[in-house]
């Protein structure tokens, strides 16, 4: 229950941060654009609009995770706000994830907003709307809520600044990781274990890339949907684990 | 078994040290802290900025870990969840959700202690009442001046009805309408029967409120008791003496006794150190022939005391006031 008044009083407090209004609009005008640039591209404008919406969601999301997620414990801290509430009869972790779970309802609420701009595009454009594209978009939440997690990580022991580069650069690498194991078999024994353990350290997103099964009608089976979906829970739990563990131990100065 | 159900507040040797800078350099901000805070008093915990004060009472409220020593809140260690759901916080320039109003604001730490419905908007009406702040629960925070923040942040600290309240500088920053009503409602929640413990560096304040006070310079404790007995204890009360008609040799006489002399027409008033004085001024008076218009004796304060303790237990720590 305090879990859930402190995550509502998060999610109240994202709906009042401007940044949010300007991110939702941007990615509102960029599915709506879709439109205009199907109109000018030779061939198959149902792959680019899909590509396009999906990419829009995933980025506007990414962008309210990091920047958003960075600030949730640490404008806490560089605030005092959390004060009142460590010294209230609240365990710390309980505090974290109110928080955690305030963004990952506000990510829920943009994205429902972001998916219905989309599925409006589509019924205009006469795309197809296939259960492939629900599922591109639960994998795409499912992200969000991994790299918010990251982003809660980081801010729970360094500035918001570091955190945003941090998670940025996860984000990254995180969608780079195939390659890194490509890379990881052209080196020696050392190196290759060194750059292995990195590949297994960091979280694969591109996992929760469903895009090319979407525009290319590929199957992703419900076995594949579980073990994905099993992965990134686990992979966020993790995260906050471990948050948790560095939050318990912090001098609030 | 009755002192530790008496004891609400108790610290034994409670220290803090932080690592600052570059090469963690150790800083002792809380030194072997002892402290022991009476069921339905108020204990002012005093000493100027950058004494320890704060860093003390985010010890006792889990904000910090100490570095060694220990300290229990209703006979519980530290950071106990049941202790803490018997305490109220203001913590010092108290920085609140702003874009919450008042009653959003104090619905949130309800809700926090599991208050609800029609139990928790009835506490509501009581505190903003209590901290008359009624007008003010459809404001947003971010537009309270700083007087009304530290009186809605003190109803978020009375939210769950608590024995202890732990108040960090209530009084700093407000005027002197602020300040009176702060210490009027602390002084009402005493006669409620709640424990308080505040810090303080305006001395006066203390004064005015406090049974007993701890007073702490550069994280060591000095001293600690009731006010009354403090500045009593070893303090020499001065004496003031007006007299009229005082010839020069008698007014050379008192310069060698006294502290101060000022002359004023056929008026002279003199400031004695102490009592002891008294009578050789008194003879020196009748020697003269002079009358004697009045004797004052000055009580202590706890500034004297204040200073008192700077100058003689802790030379070393002078500069620190």
């Amino acid at each position: 229950m305090r879990i859930l008044s402190i995550a509502l009083n998060t999610f109240r407090e994202n709906l009042r941060e401007k940044l949010l209004y300007n991110l939702l609009f941007f990615a509102l005008l960029m599915i709506g654009s879709s439109i205009l640039l199907s109109r000018i591209t030779l061939g198959d404008y149902h792959r680019l609009i899909l590509d396009l919406g999906l990419a829009s969601i995933n980025l506007f999301g990414v962008l309210i995770a990091i920047f958003v997620g960075i600030g949730l414990v640490s404008k806490e801290v560089d605030r005092k706000t959390i004060y009142t509430i460590v010294s209230k009869p609240i365990p710390r972790y309980e505090f974290l994830l109110g928080k955690y779970c305030g963004l990952v309802i506000t990510l829920l609420a943009n994205t429902v907003v972001m998916v219905a701009g989309l599925l409006i595009v589509l019924q205009v454009m006469d795309v197809p709307i296939t259960s492939l594209v629900f599922k591109s978009l639960a994998l795409i939440l499912l992200e969000l809520m991994v790299i918010t997690a990251v982003a809660v990580l980081f801010s729970t022991f360094t500035s918001a600044t570091l955190s945003a580069i941090f998670t940025l650069a996860v984000y990254v690498i995180g969608h780079l990781s195939g390659d890194l194991k490509e890379f990881a078999r052209k080196l020696d024994d050392v190196s290759q274990m060194a750059v292995n353990a990195i590949y297994y350290t960091l979280p694969n997103l591109e996992r929760f890339n469903l895009k090319g099964h979407v525009i290319h009608h590929l199957d992703f089976g419900m076995a594949d949907m579980a073990l994905t979906l099993a992965y990134g829970l686990t992979y966020a739990a993790f995260l906050l684990l471990l948050a948790s563990v560095i939050f318990q131990r912090r001098d609030f100065q | 078994m009755s002192m530790i159900v008496n004891s609400i507040l108790k610290t034994e040797g409670l220290s803090k040290t932080f690592k600052v800078g570059f090469w963690g350099r150790s800083v002792t901000a809380v030194h072997g802290l002892d402290l022991d805070v009476h069921k339905g008093e108020v204990f002012g915990f005093l000493g100027p900025n950058g004494a320890g004060k704060t860093t003390t009472i985010k010890m006792l409220m889990g904000l910090i870990y100490p570095t060694s020593g220990q300290a229990w809140l209703f006979g519980r260690p530290i950071g106990d969840q049941e202790s803490k759901a018997r305490l109220g916080f203001l913590p010092e320039s108290p920085y609140f959700y702003d874009y919450l109003t008042g009653l959003e604001f104090l619905q949130f730490y309800g809700h926090l202690f599991g208050l609800r419905g029609v139990a928790l908007g009835k506490r509501i009406d009581e505190l903003l009442e209590l901290v008359g702040m009624s007008h003010a629960r459809h404001l947003q925070l971010r537009k309270f001046s700083k007087g009304m923040l530290q009186r809605v942040g003190i109803a978020q600290a009375l939210i769950n009805d608590p024995e202890l309240v732990v108040l960090d500088e209530p009084m700093s920053g407000l005027d002197p309408v602020g300040r009176k009503e702060i210490r009027d409602l602390i002084l009402r929640l005493k006669e409620s029967g709640k424990t308080i413990f505040f810090s303080s560096h305006i001395l006066h304040d203390a004064e005015v409120l406090c049974d007993r006070v701890a007073i702490i310079l550069k994280g060591r404790q000095v001293a600690c008791g009731r006010v009354s007995e403090l500045i009593d204890e070893g303090a020499t009360h001065s004496v003031e003496v007006v007299v009229e008609g005082l010839g020069p040799e008698g007014l050379a006489r008192l310069r060698q006794l006294a502290d101060r002399v000022i002359v004023q027409g056929t008026q002279v008033l003199a400031v004695l150190p102490s009592s002891q004085h008294v009578g050789p001024v008194l003879e020196i008076i009748r020697g003269a022939r002079a009358t004697l218009v009045s004797l004052t004796p000055q009580k202590g304060s706890l500034e004297d005391l204040f200073i008192r303790e700077v100058k003689n237990k802790q030379p070393e720590l002078r500069e620190a006031v």
